[in-house]
């Protein structure tokens, strides 16, 4: 069944049959008769954007938290390149999303024509794949395609470059097969083979040392995932450590919860991982932040490693049992194989390890010396989650990048999955703002807010004007320190403190700035007038930009410095941790 | 210990590689659209792999596939990242690692013009006989030989051709192919 229409009209009713309600973009003269379509139906809202890159964080925060793909239309030559940011972003932390970029008439292409680009050279290596639609016939098969590339096996971001002379030429188009839609050579594979599986359950229930290691795959295999992961945690009795990318999968108020680990992850969940006899990775990839240096992590342990991506087995650190597939069915099929095996938690045999847990747990690595007269970052964030837990909503946190990022994964607590979004894998500062406006667009009753700092926030700060203008209450939460902290903090650490460019002059007044577009703006120094300032945020009923001044030189511990083991962290009663790094490991800089 | 896998992942605390290069022939089998050379191209660019020769061309008209030969020189852990990475290319089929799995066949075609006159041309025409190398232009100044085989036959003939007058050489690159009855 097939009918005639413009592909402007297919590209329209391709998203409207695949789900899509909202799409972030911005217009240009390419994308001109997609923009005329769209303005002739009702079932899709666009959100009109400041910049394209602040639409494709926005469709990031928006698919990372629902789970479903997030929807970017762009026109041609800047439009596209704009988006080239925010594209590699969704290619490196693995979200769903589907860019459709306008581009010049086919007869135009390779002119050099006004606002004309490559785009498909230059997105090549930073999309999962990307299509340039030169015949009518081929755009909604291309349409259906792309749905299907971005949301299955590892997800990523998919471009589809659509000449101007095909979205006006008509041609039949169908609607798609979701049930029988297939690729002819992309065929991910979803069930880990079963004696793989069954040698992971052996091994499990033969250690004494185990661990579970946790990451972003969790998330992306759907909630029933962060179920499944519950129930074999509970079954299992084992510790359980996530990545940056997997907070929420598991309860952070559950006890067998060890805190993030990692390069600022907590004391126990690093030495936890360093000393296992078994380390069962669900969906994470032994990321350069987490395994510290590779020639000595976790070096008596047996691995289990569960991923969807085959390249990502065996990439970094050897695995003895790896496990293709998608983290949803493994886990269910692992809680199955457990429960055939066994009917108890091994509590007895592994009660010595969490009684050693339980002696680096007393360390309190994620302690800091709170202060009366400047208001500490730590501080502000455990005072932000203690308000926004009485709220009576549902929290959506996003952040941006640095030393507010990290204070963020250890003292925000998260007990369900999708209510955190941040950019782990190419940590693009200036994600948090737009992706505050993607989460509230997703979600228009929650408690979203953007926990950012002074210098991150500047660079997509022109997306304030889109959460004015579609009445999206989002919360920006700035930890004004003056400086890009964890710039500072490496400077300190390992370039003999030559602080080069990394401090903030010339700030915005934030709260003029607030309210020049149109928000609410406030400012808080001092310790005492924290929580009732906050309050202030939450009641007002739009957009606000929070100012806190926190302490300037704050440093972010514990902190296992690039390229040491786990077991040389570094502590936060340390003083100078310019002395850390000796003569010998600085001559190597 | 993973120390045999690969230096620090930091760039405060170098160490050198360990593993040895070594030379294999990959045959990729992928979907013939336009792009697609460029997108295996561009991967070995963006991750740094280097390619010493590549051909490619249509393998079946019928069901649009095209196959890519190319020769890359890579340690082993890398090699293995190579294969994944192109695996998990869209529009690839599959990847068999022709050297890592033993038997198979390679060839290579170059066209060479030499020109020379008395003696010289005299002993390139017993050379090429030797070789098995067609002539496929002459003139009293010059001949061009088309010359097939192991790329290694290919060289000793170029190298042979130097003293005599070589004037230009022009190779497709290798082709290969497994042995016995499995195909792709």
């Amino acid at each position: 069944m097939t009918e005639r229409m413009t592909g402007a009209e297919m590209v329209i009713q391709a998203l409207t049959d695949q789900g899509v309600e909202h799409i972030f973009g911005y217009p240009g003269g390419a994308a001109l008769p997609i923009y005329d379509a769209m303005f002739q139906q009702e079932a899709l809202q666009h959100i009109l954007v400041r910049h394209e890159q602040g639409a494709t964080h926005m469709a990031e925060g928006y698919a990372r938290s629902t789970g479903k793909p997030g929807v970017v239309l762009v026109t041609s030559g800047p439009g596209a390149t704009n988006a080239v940011t925010g594209l590699t972003d969704a290619l490196m932390d693995s979200i769903p999303m589907v860019c459709i970029t306008a581009q010049v008439p086919t007869t135009l292409i390779g002119t050099d024509a006004f606002q004309e680009c490559d785009t498909v050279g230059i997105t090549r290596s930073c999309t999962k794949y990307n299509y340039l639609v030169k015949r009518i016939e081929d755009l909604p098969r291309i349409m259906h395609e792309a749905f299907l590339i971005a949301t299955t096996g590892r997800p990523g971001p998919v471009v589809i470059d659509i000449p101007k002379d095909v979205q006006f030429a008509v041609g039949d188009y169908y609607k798609p097969d979701l049930e029988t839609l297939r690729h002819q050579s992309y065929r991910p594979q979803v069930d880990g083979d079963a004696d793989a599986i069954e040698a992971a359950v052996e091994l499990m229930l033969k250690a004494e040392r185990p661990i579970f290691y946790t990451g972003g795959g969790v998330i992306n295999a759907g909630p029933e995932a962060s179920k499944h992961l519950r129930e074999l945690a509970e079954l299992t009795g084992f510790p359980v450590t996530s990545t940056l990318m997997g907070l929420g999968a598991f309860p952070a108020s559950n006890p067998q919860w060890m805190g993030m680990l990692g390069m600022h992850g907590t004391y126990e969940a690093n030495l936890a991982m360093h000393d296992c006899d078994v380390m069962i990775n669900i969906g994470a990839r032994f990321d350069d932040r987490i395994t510290g240096r590779i020639d000595a992590f976790s070096p008596g342990s047996r691995k289990i490693h569960v991923d969807i991506d085959p390249s990502s087995i065996n990439k970094v650190v050897r695995v003895d049992v790896p496990i293709i597939g998608d983290c949803e069915r493994v886990l269910a099929e692992m809680v199955r194989v457990w429960r055939s095996k066994t009917n108890q938690a091994r509590t007895e045999a592994i009660a010595p390890w969490w009684a050693q847990i339980e002696t680096w747990r007393a360390v309190d690595s994620l302690g800091y010396k709170n202060s009366d007269t400047v208001i500490k970052p730590q501080y502000a964030i455990e005072r932000l989650y203690a308000a926004s837990q009485k709220q009576g909503k549902e929290v959506y946190i996003t952040t941006e990048v640095g030393q507010h990022q990290m204070w963020a994964a250890q003292h925000f607590h998260f007990d369900q999955p999708n209510r955190w979004m941040t950019s782990g894998g190419l940590g693009t500062m200036g994600y948090g703002l737009p992706a505050a406006v993607g989460v509230q667009v997703a979600h228009p009753d929650a408690l979203v807010i953007d926990i950012a700092g002074e210098a991150s926030v500047q660079m997509t700060m022109q997306e304030m004007s889109t959460a004015v203008q579609y009445r999206l209450p989002i919360k920006i939460f700035i930890l004004n320190n003056e400086r890009m902290g964890m710039v500072r903090q490496w400077q300190d650490l390992l370039h003999g403190s030559r602080y080069a460019h990394s401090y903030s002059e010339s700030l915005p007044d934030f709260v003029k700035l607030a309210e020049a577009y149109g928000g609410k703006g406030i400012r808080c120094s001092n310790p005492a007038e924290l929580d009732a300032a906050i309050e202030e945020m939450f009641d007002y009923d739009g957009p606000v930009l929070f100012d806190v001044i926190v302490e300037k030189d704050e440093n972010c511990l514990p902190m296992i410095p690039s390229g040491k083991p786990h077991n040389e962290i570094i502590l936060p009663d340390t003083a100078n941790i310019g002395s850390i790094i000796d003569e010998k490991g600085r001559q190597l800089v | 210990m993973n120390a045999h896998l690969q230096p620090t992942g930091s760039a405060y605390f170098l160490t050198s590689e360990t593993q040895e290069q070594e030379r294999h022939t990959l045959s990729v089998l992928v979907d013939n659209e336009p792009g697609i050379l460029a997108r295996v191209v561009g991967l070995f660019s963006a991750r740094g792999y280097n390619i010493e020769s590549l051909t490619v061309s249509e393998t079946e008209h019928g069901r649009r596939l095209s196959r890519i030969t190319v020769v890359v020189i890579a340690t082993p852990k890398v090699l293995v990242q190579i294969k994944l990475q192109l695996e998990r290319l869209v529009p690839v089929h599959k990847v068999h690692d022709l050297t890592a799995e033993g038997a198979s066949l390679e060839r290579e075609l170059a066209l060479i013009k030499v020109a020379g006159s008395g003696d010289a041309r005299a002993e390139t025409l017993r050379l090429a006989d030797a070789f098995r190398a067609q002539i496929v232009d002459a003139s009293v100044e010059s001949f061009v030989f088309e010359i097939t085989g192991k790329p290694a036959k290919i060289d000793s003939f170029i190298a042979l051709m130097q003293p005599l007058g070589l004037v230009e050489v022009v190779r497709t690159g290798l082709a290969a192919i497994s042995r016995g009855p499995q195909g792709m």
